[in-house]
Order: C-alpha cells, then sequence, then structure tokens
C-alpha cells in the first residue's frame, strides 16, 4: 500500500519593498490602502491559504547615506492591519515579521494575545531580531545586538512569551453574574522570569487566546537559526531554490527535531517561492521575463551593480556591456538590506557569466537576481509544489506574488483547483484555528519542561 | 444659537462601575472578543458620536493604587487598545477611533505607526489617548526601570513631572514621524525609475532626555495628516494642562461642577498655545434613565462600596443630563467624554435618549458631516511641517 499523500500547505506574502514588486505595471495598485490588503486576503482566504503574511522592516533603506527612491516602500504596523483584516476574514491564518531585538515581551507577547483574541485563533509570530545598529537608531533601546547574542534573545523571548501566555489558566475566566465570581481565585498566574536579557515580573491582561499560543514562525537558514527552529518554531520560512537542495535542508531540520521530543510534523516548513503563470508553459516563460524586465528596470539594474561593485557605476550604460574596473572592496555597504559577501569573487562570479553569455549590464542583473520559483502553466506549477511536497523538500510555500493587490488571483483561480483535483490541497477549512490549518496540536495548558522557563506561580492570595 | 456639542464615549469592559458586568443585559463571557466592542462601536455610530476612546493599561486593574488586588468580582484583563480599535474600524464607516497607548514603556515609533495605520485602515478616523505609566507593578513588566510603589497620597511629583515630559516628547516624535512623508512622496515616475521623491522623505532627528528616534517613518502620511492625540488631565501636574496644551488636541478634564468647569476652562485657556486651539472635553460617568439612581445602588450593593469616580458622577435622565451639558457648554466646556456606567444600557440611553434630546436643543448633529475625525471635530487638515519648512 502507499503512503498517504502529503497535504500542501500555502500561504501568502504581501508584496514586499524591494525590487521583486512590480509597481510600474498599471495593474499596480496602492502598497498602503487597507483595499489592497482586504483584496489579498480575501483572495488567499478563497483559495483556502493557511495564512496571510506580512514583513517588516523597521527603517527605511538607505543606499550610500540616500533613501533609496527605486522601489516599492512605504508599509503599515503590521499587527494594527492585522487586526483590522481580521474583520473581513474568517479562517485565514494572520502572520507578521516582528523584531524581537527592538519589543519587549511583556507588551509584544500582549499585542499577539490580543490578536489571536480579536482574529479567534489566528495569530502567528514570525520571530526575527536584528543586528544592525542602523534600524537602532528609530528606537529608545537603539543600538545593537551583537550577532551572537541574536538568536539567544530570541529564545528567551519567546520563552518568556510562552510564560505569560500560559500564565492565565484555560477556565480562568467564570463570569457568573450570579454568583459574583468574574475570575476564578488564583487563576492568574505571576510570572517571574530573571535571565540573560529580560528581568519580567507580574501578570498579563490578556486571558488564555483560543490558540493557547499564537504560531511561531522562524526564518533564518544558519546553523543556530535551524536548531531555534528546531527547538521553538511550528512554520520555518526558509529560502532554498532546488528540489535537492530543499530535501537537504528538509531532513536536516527535521532530524534536529528528535532532540527536543518533537515529532516531524510539529514543524511545517514552507520556503517563499515566487510564480509566473501562462495558458502554456512557453507563455508563462515569456511572462517570467517580461516580469523580470519590469523588476529590474534601467535604474535598477545600475542600483544592484553599484551594490556589487561597491562603487558609482551610474555613468554606464545599462544596455551597454558590463565595464572593466574592479569592485571596491572596502566601500561602505548598503543599509538595510541583507550585506553582500565577499564582494570580489562575487563581481567576479557576475563578470565571468557576461562574458560567457555576452549580456548587458540589465541582461546581467536580470540573470543573476532571484528569477521566480515557478514558471509554468497551471497544472504545470501544481505538479511542481506537489513534486516538491511529496519529495519532502517543503511541507508547502510562502507564495510571494509580484503584483499589488491583484497578484494572487491567477494562483487561486487556476493552481488551486488542480491541488484540489489531486487531492493534495484541502477544499474547506476543516478547523477554526491557523494551529488547525497547520495540522499543529494545541499547546498543553501548562508550560512543557524546557530549561530555562520561567514557571508561572499561584498566586498568593485567594478572593476577598 | 447653540453651538453643537461633540461627544465621545469611553468604552471599557462592562462599564465604568466595577460591578457593572453583573448587569443581565451584557454577556460578561465576551468581554473579551471582538463581538462585544463591534456591538458597542456601532450603537455609537447610530448614536452618530464623534468618536469612541478605547480604556487600555500595560497591567490588571486593581482597587489599590499599585499591584494586583486579588478581587475576583471584578473584571481582570484587557485587550491591547490599538488592536482593538482596528478590529473596529472596517465595522465602522464615519465614528472617531481612539484607542489608549502608553508613552512609559512603550516604543515612540512603534505607537506612532501603530496610530497611523490605525488612520489609514480607518480612512482617516484615527486618534490616540496618550497616557503615563507611574505604577511600579507596570515597570516590573518591563524591568528596564525601577519605579517607587505609586501613593495617591504623596504623589511623586518629580516622577510625574519626567514621566509627562516624556509623554510631550512621544507624541512630538510622533506628530513628526506622521509628516516626514510629504504627501505627495509616492511619485510612480516611470521614465526615471524612481517610486518616490525622496526629497519629501524627512529625517526627524528627534533627541529627548529618554529617547531619540532618526526617522523617516516606515508607514506614509495618515489620511487626516495628523490623527487626532488627546490627554486626559486632573490638573494635579507641577504645571497644570501643560502636557495637554502643548502635545493635544484634545484635553479630557474632571470638573465636578459648573463653577470648576468654568475655572479649569478659564486656565488652560491662560496658558499659551500655538495653532488650532485645544478642545476642552469634560469627562462624566452617566447612569441614565428614570432608574438610574436604583440601578446605580444596586450594582454599589454588588461592590460592597459606593461607586467614586475621578469625574463627576451623573445619575438622572437624559433630559437632566442635556441640560446639565448646555450648561457647563456656557461656561467653556466644547465636547463631553461619557463613561457609561454599565453596557449596553448606559450607551443605548445616550445613544436613543440624550442625543434626540440634544438635537432638540438644536446641540447635536443629525448626520455626519465629515469623512474623518479630524473633520467632525471642526479641524482642517493640516500641511506636513516639512513642507512648510521648504516653502520659506
Amino acid at each position: 500500500m502507499s503512503a498517504p499523500r502529503r497535504q500542501v500547505h500555502l500561504a501568502a506574502h504581501f508584496p514586499g519593498v524591494n525590487n521583486t514588486t512590480v509597481w510600474a505595471d498599471p495593474r499596480s495598485g496602492s502598497q498602503i490602502d487597507f483595499t489592497s490588503f482586504v483584496h489579498l486576503a480575501r483572495t488567499a482566504e478563497r483559495g483556502r491559504f493557511d495564512f496571510f503574511f506580512l514583513a517588516e522592516g523597521l527603517r527605511l533603506r538607505e543606499l550610500k547615506g540616500r533613501i533609496h527612491d527605486l522601489d516599492v516602500v512605504g508599509r503599515p504596523e503590521s499587527l494594527t492591519v492585522l487586526s483590522a483584516l481580521a474583520a473581513v476574514t474568517d479562517r485565514l491564518g494572520l502572520a507578521a515579521t516582528v523584531n524581537a531585538t527592538f519589543n519587549e515581551p511583556y507588551e509584544l507577547a500582549r499585542r499577539l494575545a490580543t490578536l489571536d483574541h480579536l482574529s479567534e485563533g489566528r495569530a502567528a509570530w514570525n520571530v526575527v531580531t536584528t543586528s544592525d545598529a542602523f534600524t537602532g537608531e528609530n528606537f529608545r533601546r537603539g543600538g545593537f545586538l551583537d550577532r551572537a547574542d541574536r538568536y539567544t534573545r530570541a529564545a528567551e523571548f519567546v520563552r518568556l512569551s510562552r510564560a505569560l501566555w500560559d500564565s492565565w489558566r484555560p477556565d480562568a475566566i467564570v463570569a457568573d453574574q450570579a454568583a459574583g465570581v468574574f475570575v476564578r481565585p488564583r487563576a492568574i498566574g505571576t510570572v517571574q522570569h530573571d535571565d540573560r536579557h529580560f528581568t519580567v515580573e507580574g501578570r498579563s491582561t490578556v486571558p488564555r487566546s483560543p490558540q493557547g499560543h499564537p504560531v511561531i514562525i522562524q526564518a533564518g537558514d544558519s546553523d543556530e537559526g535551524r536548531e531555534f527552529a528546531a527547538s521553538t518554531a511550528d512554520v520555518i520560512f526558509s529560502r532554498h531554490g532546488t528540489l535537492e537542495e530543499g530535501k537537504a535542508f528538509y531532513a536536516d531540520v527535521k532530524r534536529r527535531l528528535a532532540r527536543y521530543g518533537r515529532e516531524p510534523h510539529e514543524l511545517k516548513i514552507m520556503p517563499a517561492a515566487t510564480f509566473a503563470l501562462g495558458d502554456t508553459d512557453a507563455e508563462a516563460a515569456e511572462k517570467a521575463a517580461e516580469i523580470r524586465r519590469q523588476q529590474v528596470g534601467p535604474q535598477t539594474a545600475i542600483a544592484f551593480l553599484k551594490q556589487v561593485w561597491g562603487r558609482d557605476m551610474s555613468a554606464y550604460d545599462p544596455d551597454g556591456p558590463l565595464p572593466g574596473v574592479d569592485p571596491e572592496p572596502e566601500e561602505g555597504l548598503s543599509q538595510g538590506r541583507v550585506r553582500l559577501a565577499d564582494r570580489t569573487a562575487v563581481a567576479a562570479k557576475w563578470r565571468a557569466v557576461a562574458e560567457e553569455k555576452n549580456l548587458t549590464i540589465r541582461e546581467l542583473v536580470i540573470e543573476m537576481t532571484g528569477r521566480q520559483s515557478f514558471v509554468g502553466s497551471a497544472a504545470t506549477v501544481a505538479r511542481r509544489i506537489e513534486e516538491f511536497v511529496q519529495g519532502e523538500a517543503a511541507d508547502g510555500f510562502i507564495l510571494v506574488p509580484h503584483l499589488t493587490p491583484g497578484g494572487l488571483d491567477d494562483f487561486v483561480d487556476e493552481v488551486v483547483p488542480i491541488l484540489q483535483e489531486r487531492g493534495v490541497f484541502r477544499t474547506e477549512y476543516t478547523g477554526p484555528t491557523l494551529r488547525d490549518h497547520l495540522g499543529l496540536a494545541a499547546p498543553g495548558p501548562t508550560p512543557r519542561d524546557r530549561p530555562g522557563l520561567a514557571v508561572p506561580r499561584p498566586a498568593r492570595e485567594g478572593a476577598s | 444659537m447653540t453651538v453643537p456639542l461633540h461627544l465621545a464615549v469611553a468604552l471599557d469592559g462592562a462599564g465604568w462601575h466595577p460591578a457593572a458586568w453583573r448587569d443581565p443585559a451584557v454577556d460578561p463571557r465576551e468581554l473579551f472578543t471582538a463581538r462585544h466592542w463591534a456591538k458597542l462601536v456601532t450603537e455609537a455610530e447610530r448614536g452618530l458620536l464623534d468618536f469612541v476612546t478605547i480604556e487600555d493599561a500595560l497591567s490588571l486593574q486593581s482597587t489599590l493604587p499599585d499591584g494586583p488586588d486579588e478581587r475576583a468580582d471584578q473584571v481582570r484583563g484587557r485587550l491591547d487598545a490599538v488592536l482593538l480599535a482596528a478590529r473596529l474600524a472596517p465595522l465602522t464607516t464615519r465614528i472617531g477611533l481612539v484607542p489608549t497607548a502608553t508613552t512609559t514603556h512603550t516604543e515612540p515609533f512603534h505607537v506612532a505607526i501603530g496610530i497611523a495605520t490605525l488612520d489609514h485602515v480607518s480612512a482617516g478616523r484615527a486618534g490616540w489617548r496618550v497616557q503615563v505609566s507611574p505604577r511600579r507593578t507596570e515597570a516590573a513588566h518591563f524591568g528596564r526601570r525601577r519605579l517607587p510603589p505609586l501613593d495617591p497620597r504623596w504623589p511623586d511629583t518629580d516622577l510625574l513631572a519626567d514621566l509627562f515630559g516624556e509623554a510631550a516628547d512621544a507624541v512630538e516624535a510622533a506628530r513628526r514621524l506622521w509628516d516626514s512623508w510629504e504627501d505627495d512622496t509616492e511619485i510612480r515616475d516611470v521614465p526615471t525609475g524612481r517610486f518616490i521623491d525622496r526629497d519629501k522623505l524627512h529625517y526627524i532627528d528627534f533627541t529627548g532626555a529618554r529617547f531619540s528616534v532618526r526617522g523617516p517613518s516606515i508607514t506614509p502620511r495618515p489620511p487626516q495628516g495628523q490623527p487626532i492625540v488627546t490627554v486626559l488631565d486632573h490638573g494635579h501636574s507641577r504645571v497644570p494642562y501643560e502636557l495637554p496644551v502643548s502635545s493635544a488636541d484634545i484635553v479630557y478634564v474632571t470638573p465636578h461642577s459648573r463653577t470648576e468647569a468654568e475655572a479649569i476652562a478659564g486656565r488652560i485657556r491662560a496658558l499659551p498655545r500655538e495653532g488650532e486651539p485645544l478642545k476642552i472635553f469634560a469627562d462624566l460617568v452617566v447612569f441614565l434613565g428614570e432608574d438610574a439612581a436604583d440601578r446605580k445602588a444596586e450594582l454599589d450593593e454588588f461592590d460592597g462600596a459606593e461607586f467614586t469616580s475621578d469625574a463627576a458622577v451623573f445619575t438622572g435622565t437624559a433630559d437632566e443630563l442635556a441640560d446639565l451639558l448646555l450648561d457647563w457648554q456656557r461656561a467653556g466646556i466644547e465636547g463631553y467624554r461619557l463613561r457609561p456606567g454599565a453596557v449596553p444600557h448606559d450607551l443605548e440611553a445616550i445613544t436613543r435618549r440624550l442625543v434626540p434630546a440634544l438635537r432638540r436643543r438644536g446641540a447635536f448633529r443629525s448626520e455626519y458631516e465629515a469623512a474623518t475625525l479630524r473633520g467632525l471635530l471642526g479641524l482642517p487638515r493640516p500641511d506636513s511641517r516639512y513642507r512648510r519648512a521648504a516653502a520659506v
């Protein structure tokens, strides 16, 4: 007998503030109007997606001290917009990246539990930390975190948040009008936590939320990141392109779970993925190429080149050949985006490709920077997605459309029905909460035994 | 001719009486659901009220000045007010939404973009009730500052001056962040490949005693330009009303008589102020109806104590309240933030009895005349301060 077919999980990423998001297209709508968020979220819910996802960046990107002006920019406070979306969706999970460096556990745990209440169990948090002082200039905490401390802070932050979420007994609220008992005596515990990053003592103001614990997402490919995900996260948001890379990552992360007494299904692996659809594979390939040209306009091509070469390249023609100048290895890196490692080696590789394929600057940038993960007809894309999931290279994908707000429409109209027909994707939600969608059990009412956990203590006194 | 009054309601759990949750008209199991709040805010909107405020604090309610009191017979627990306001925005179309957010332990940048986002999702109906957190209990939730236990009999005026100064700084940082994107920053200029005109984005470079913020905001300018900033001030600080006069659009005050109302309005008007005049709202806890006194007495009995409040407590009919509101209006009060003693009863008495009574007296709107909260308050949409600076 063959094994049951593994089910696909899907999430929708609101288009981000980078050149992946195409704004010059006439169909491109506002990145900030609430109607855009509503359209994309409702489309995802119509497609029975697991969740909707918002990224975060707490400082506008700069290039050599000037604000980057070529890409879409400007976004809302994530949890606030997700809370509003809870009013216009019923089942869709609502996930956001929220930085653990520039927030405090008591407040953020409270906001996440609030979102979980207001969405009736659909909240998720992508835990990130940042190590750059540039972003810190917007915050009273200021400064930055030593790279070595990033995961220790994140882990301690999540532990403390979970202690706060666990601190109200599930049956704490009695609300017996006749007897005059609103809250069960001793049902609100006092959290006491004193560790490396945080010293917190007191009681949460939020009753236990519908999911108990909002879903925890982790993004990060380093060894520490994988270990943190294996110990703590419910979903891992990865970035690996090929089936083989995906399989290796998947096997590695799932293998780590046993160390923490967890089963493989308790952590879902969902890489980010882009797509281009067409009626035929050939038409999709043409569309994909057109999208890439929109994503890498002439000015963007030069901006990328500047980043790799570390010097001003604005005198060169983006439609001309790559100039013979050498990169500037010591030049200041751009701020607010991932730094490029080993500039000289990267530049050498780019030059080799340009020479081999006889590419202009713009063609080279298109060639060398992120192409779409899935290109093809709906049937082809559905088959590829299934190949990844059945092949244990992923549990599903976080899809990143290139257009706001209609970029997911085609996928939901054309690819989702095929996945449903193949029996690998839900046709209806089977439960009300995001944990239900992801097949994750509710956390126990009392904290599991974890080292360093802040254990809630019962209150000292009963009712007066 | 009568000048129309502004009317807001302050929402908190089942109402302001600590035993309000025992009124059979409310389902106390729903207090932490969106459904409960949706009923209240849609009722307020049916009454054409200017706005609702939502109470909040970073510690559990308590009958003690500082620290938990272990009482099981009163409502304990609150949701984050900014997120709650956002949850209500798509369910309403005209009423203003004014959540409470503290400035003491929060990041000014996060609060500013939260309120800006509330303004975006509500299409221009956001406000902010600025609050400070003076309690040791709240400080212990953050572990960043040590505060002495709060004792209202011996207020630490140095500490309060420090917290109010920090609140003023947080409002200033937020106002600069809201202005840091000029209105026409987004240009989508295809020939030059530029999505924005970066000359219209501004570093705010705010530096205060307790924090600094570089800017610009990550959130484009909110629809109102500047969401409405409101402050409750009891007049007990070292310089009474300094914070609202320097920083707010609306101050809530707590007179207990017409004479006090007149004195407070006089003190506020005597303070120097730039820009639009500060709007003075009086807070009143209200129990309304022919049976108001009996209802309040029953709740008092449930609670084992006579209900008192920092604000005056009104018990009587809607007509009597309408007369009082107009009387105090002549003493310099322009609007009221009514705190319903128990919901839904006293809220519905406001929207269905008080509002018509005021309307009969020519003192309240019969339809919403504007789509934004600033519009309802008669305030123009300001230009970005940075645009003005550039034009000089």
